[in-house]
């Protein structure tokens, strides 16, 4: 049992970290650390900017989308180095945070479904960050039901025309592509009727309609179809084939590890090493210290458990779903975390932004936090998986499961 | 990094597991469990055969004198076996006082006795209500010998020496503390039994009257040895807490399964899956700390006191976490004397408070967190 590298591991990560130190934008570490959670704001800078040019430079390097065959953009690396790789990023790897769908869904779903050509002229444009992707999945009446989706897909000549609406479309309004999950097919079960494809953002019929999040940020979108063309060239995997397609997509958002879980922890203890009480100061309070007792167990059991689970892969065993738990943990402890340093600073926790204490680092991350607990599918999704893939208790009862789609009650959804 | 157990440690423990079913089934707990004897003896013989009661002691000690990752996977399997023998008092109260303060004589005395399962030893630290600290210390030590009582004491009615925490000093600060060795079948011993949480483990209360003491470690080291002594308990622990907390987990999952109400098996409802959900989060959690405590206790790494403070508060909260929602799974078969879970439920309870509660460890915890960013 041991903390250390393989010689080789070693050697790469030196590499790394000498190639990172000599080229990262080091103007905005400061700010990124201290954004690590709620909102990533750069003051005098465009977020979007900075990070194509800074992924810019690493695909010119070679150091973007490590474990892609080079062809494509990539590196070819082992999942262990691209591990090494995020450690050592650190901070500046907030700002692959606009490339996470593309990078972690759109380019491996491609890899495994678009014809060569295709690959090869949109891939490393994708790797380098010069355009951006994002996942046409949920709908309005769908959420955790993906499969319950209801945009169509007509076939006209050979081309596909598509209307309905999708939602909760991360980075749509810069997206220049994205994959697109349909249904082709109506009178079949839910699962059966659905086609996949890719298609650009800019194409006649798209409207993207910004959101305006809970905590004030608008990072995801309503997009609206009417009409729009995409070529069957463009079509993923078979038709009626798309939830399989999906499934690859999803497999691949769940199976990224490595990175450092944003938890709250850290930020709180400083806070409490710091924060003076009517009674003395934080860290000194009982019952400030069994809360951050509480807090740090489960802080320090996710870093240890990802460990656990780089150690498998460089062993070269598979992520599994039991890595569902960094989220699960994660994101009602940020919650928690938040409202805890909120309560500590009493009547002046309700004033937020750069009026708040340390400029409402706790008020942004209140109010990001519930989304954690949603995006990527909600904590009961989490636990169900966990419960199913790795308790191997029973499925959830689907009564529609063997019902063609549009047999299926439509009452109270969209 | 190879943050896990090697492939030789592995095998070691599936050796103890399969060793542990065979020997230590529930039947067999419950013969101590309902009184029939204080200890499974014929366990005891048994580890100390296989050579588990002596893997982390020295080989010139009589010890396997493999180390302490292989102690900590044993640990695992005698939790998850609930084992009904002095394990945890002789193995990692006793034996590592010895290994950190004992003379050479007194190592050759014990340690091997030990490692054969000849003797049984104790740590005998409490008096009464109270979390470690020295000033609940006042059992005196002078001339030699021990006046006090201590109370309670882990197995102290079947151990034969125990680890004495005595008052030597009146400066108030922590060098008032020194250990002392005492064997408790001489004059000047007596022992109480005391009804506890967790028959199969028992608790005495011990009066030492003029009883004969050796000083263990140097006059005034006391608490100090003692720390090290409780952070190294506590990461051994934690294994065990873990291997409960898995076996409570298991016996929940198996039956979930097995359940039919409704029509249905209960596991497939969804509240149901959630709270086991949420039990294999917790031990997994308490895994990844311990195994963390398991590198520090194992390198002797400066992050030990922090690793094993942590690992403790984990282990402590998923085994309690689990036993109690294992018995909720079952419904009202879990509440019976008949259903196993009530002893997972007492051992996990029982072990909360064994090296000092979870509110002495987070208070540990904070302060060497403090420590380590002020350094």
């Amino acid at each position: 049992m041991n903390f250390d590298d393989t010689p080789q591991e070693a050697e790469f990560r030196a590499t790394a970290r000498a190639w990172i130190s000599a080229n990262a934008p080091r103007q905005y570490e400061d700010e990124l650390r201290k954004s690590s959670l709620g909102r990533t704001v750069l003051k005098n800078a465009d977020i979007l900017e900075v990070a194509k040019a800074w992924q810019k430079k690493k695909a010119d390097a070679g150091w973007a989308c490590l474990h892609w065959p080079k062809e494509y953009g990539g590196r070819g690396s082992s999942p262990i180095e691209r591990v090494i790789w995020q450690q050592e990023e650190g901070p500046f790897g907030q700002l692959s945070r606009m490339f996470i769908i593309g990078h972690g869904m759109c380019g491996p779903t491609m890899m495994a479904f678009a014809r060569e050509e295709h690959k090869r002229s949109y891939l490393p444009p994708l790797a380098s960050g010069e355009k951006v992707w994002c996942q046409l999945f949920s709908e309005p009446a769908g959420g955790s039901d993906v499969a319950g989706l209801r945009t169509r897909a007509e076939k006209d000549g050979d081309d596909w025309v598509i209307n309905g609406q999708k939602i909760w479309t991360s980075g749509a309004h810069y997206s220049d592509y994205g994959i697109l999950l349909t249904r082709t097919d109506p009178t079949v079960p839910k699962h059966k009727g659905l086609t996949m494809f890719f298609l650009d953002m800019k194409s006649p019929g798209v409207e993207v309609r910004p959101i305006k999040q809970a905590s004030g940020a608008s990072d995801f979108n309503e997009v609206y179809f009417t009409n729009v063309r995409i070529p069957d060239h463009q079509r993923l995997g078979e038709v009626g084939d798309g939830w399989n397609v999906s499934l690859t997509t999803l497999m691949n958002e769940r199976s990224a590890i490595g990175a450092a879980v944003s938890t709250g922890f850290p930020e709180l203890f400083e806070y409490c090493s710091s924060l003076m009480l009517d009674d003395g100061p934080a860290i000194e309070d009982r019952a400030v210290r069994s809360k951050l007792a509480h807090w740090a167990v489960k802080a320090s059991g996710l870093k240890y458990t990802s460990m656990r689970a780089i150690s498998a892969l460089s062993k070269g065993e598979r992520p599994g779903p039991e890595n569902s738990i960094g989220k699960l943990v994660a994101g009602s402890m940020i919650q928690d975390v938040a409202t805890y340093a909120l309560d500590l600073q009493g009547a002046a926790g309700v004033v937020s932004g750069e009026d708040g204490e340390l400029a409402g680092r706790f008020q942004a991350m209140l109010l990001r936090a519930p989304g954690t607990r949603v995006e990527g599918g909600t904590d009961e999704i989490m636990r169900n998986i966990i419960a199913e893939r790795v308790l191997g208790l029973p499925g959830d009862i689907r009564v529609d499961k063997d019902v063609p789609f549009n047999k299926i009650p439509t009452k109270g959804r969209g | 990094m190879n943050f896990d157990f090697s492939d030789d440690q592995k095998q070691l423990r599936d050796q103890a597991r399969k060793f542990l079913a065979e020997k230590c089934s529930p039947k067999a707990v419950r013969i101590v469990l309902d009184g029939k004897a204080p200890y499974d003896k014929e366990l005891w013989k048994g580890l100390a055969e296989m050579g588990f009661l002596g893997v982390a002691i020295p080989e010139e000690f009589g010890g396997a004198g493999a180390g302490h990752l292989e102690l900590c996977v044993i640990a695992e399997e005698m939790g998850r076996a609930n084992a009904p023998v002095p394990f945890s008092s002789t193995v990692y109260l006793a034996a590592e006082a010895l290994l950190i303060a004992g003379s050479d004589a007194q190592k050759k005395k014990w340690l091997p006795a030990i490692a054969a399962g000849e003797a049984i030893g104790t740590l005998a630290l409490f008096e009464g209500k109270g979390n470690p600290s020295p000033k609940n210390v006042k059992l005196t030590a002078a001339n030699g010998v021990l006046n006090g009582v201590k109370k309670p004491v882990a197995d102290g009615g079947i151990a034969d020496f125990a680890v004495v925490a005595a008052r030597t000093g009146s400066s108030g600060r922590d060098n008032d503390i020194s250990l002392f060795l005492v064997d408790l079948k001489a004059g000047g011993v007596d022992v109480k039994s005391l009804t506890n949480l967790d028959p199969t483990r028992g608790q005495a209360e011990i009066t030492f009257k003029d009883a004969k003491a050796e000083p263990l470690g140097a006059a005034g080291e006391g608490w100090s040895i003692l720390t090290q002594v409780l952070d190294r308990a506590a990461v051994l622990c934690a294994f065990e807490q873990v291997g409960g907390a898995d076996r409570a987990l298991e016996m929940g999952r198996d039956y979930a399964l097995d359940r039919i109400a409704f029509g249905r098996q209960i596991g497939s409802f969804q509240a149901v899956k959630h709270m086991l959900a949420d039990m294999y989060v917790s031990a997994t959690l308490a895994r990844s700390n311990s195994y963390y405590g398991a590198w520090a206790l194992s390198t002797n790494a400066a992050e030990l006191p922090e690793a094993a403070a942590a690992a403790r508060i984990s282990a402590t909260q998923a085994f309690q976490h689990c036993a109690k929602n294992n018995i909720q799974v079952h419904g009202g078969m879990g509440f019976t004397w008949e259903f196993d879970c009530h002893m997972y439920y007492r051992r996990a309870n029982a072990m909360a408070l064994g090296l000092g509660s979870l509110s002495y460890w987070e208070d540990q915890l904070i302060d060497r967190m403090r420590k380590k960013n002020a350094a």
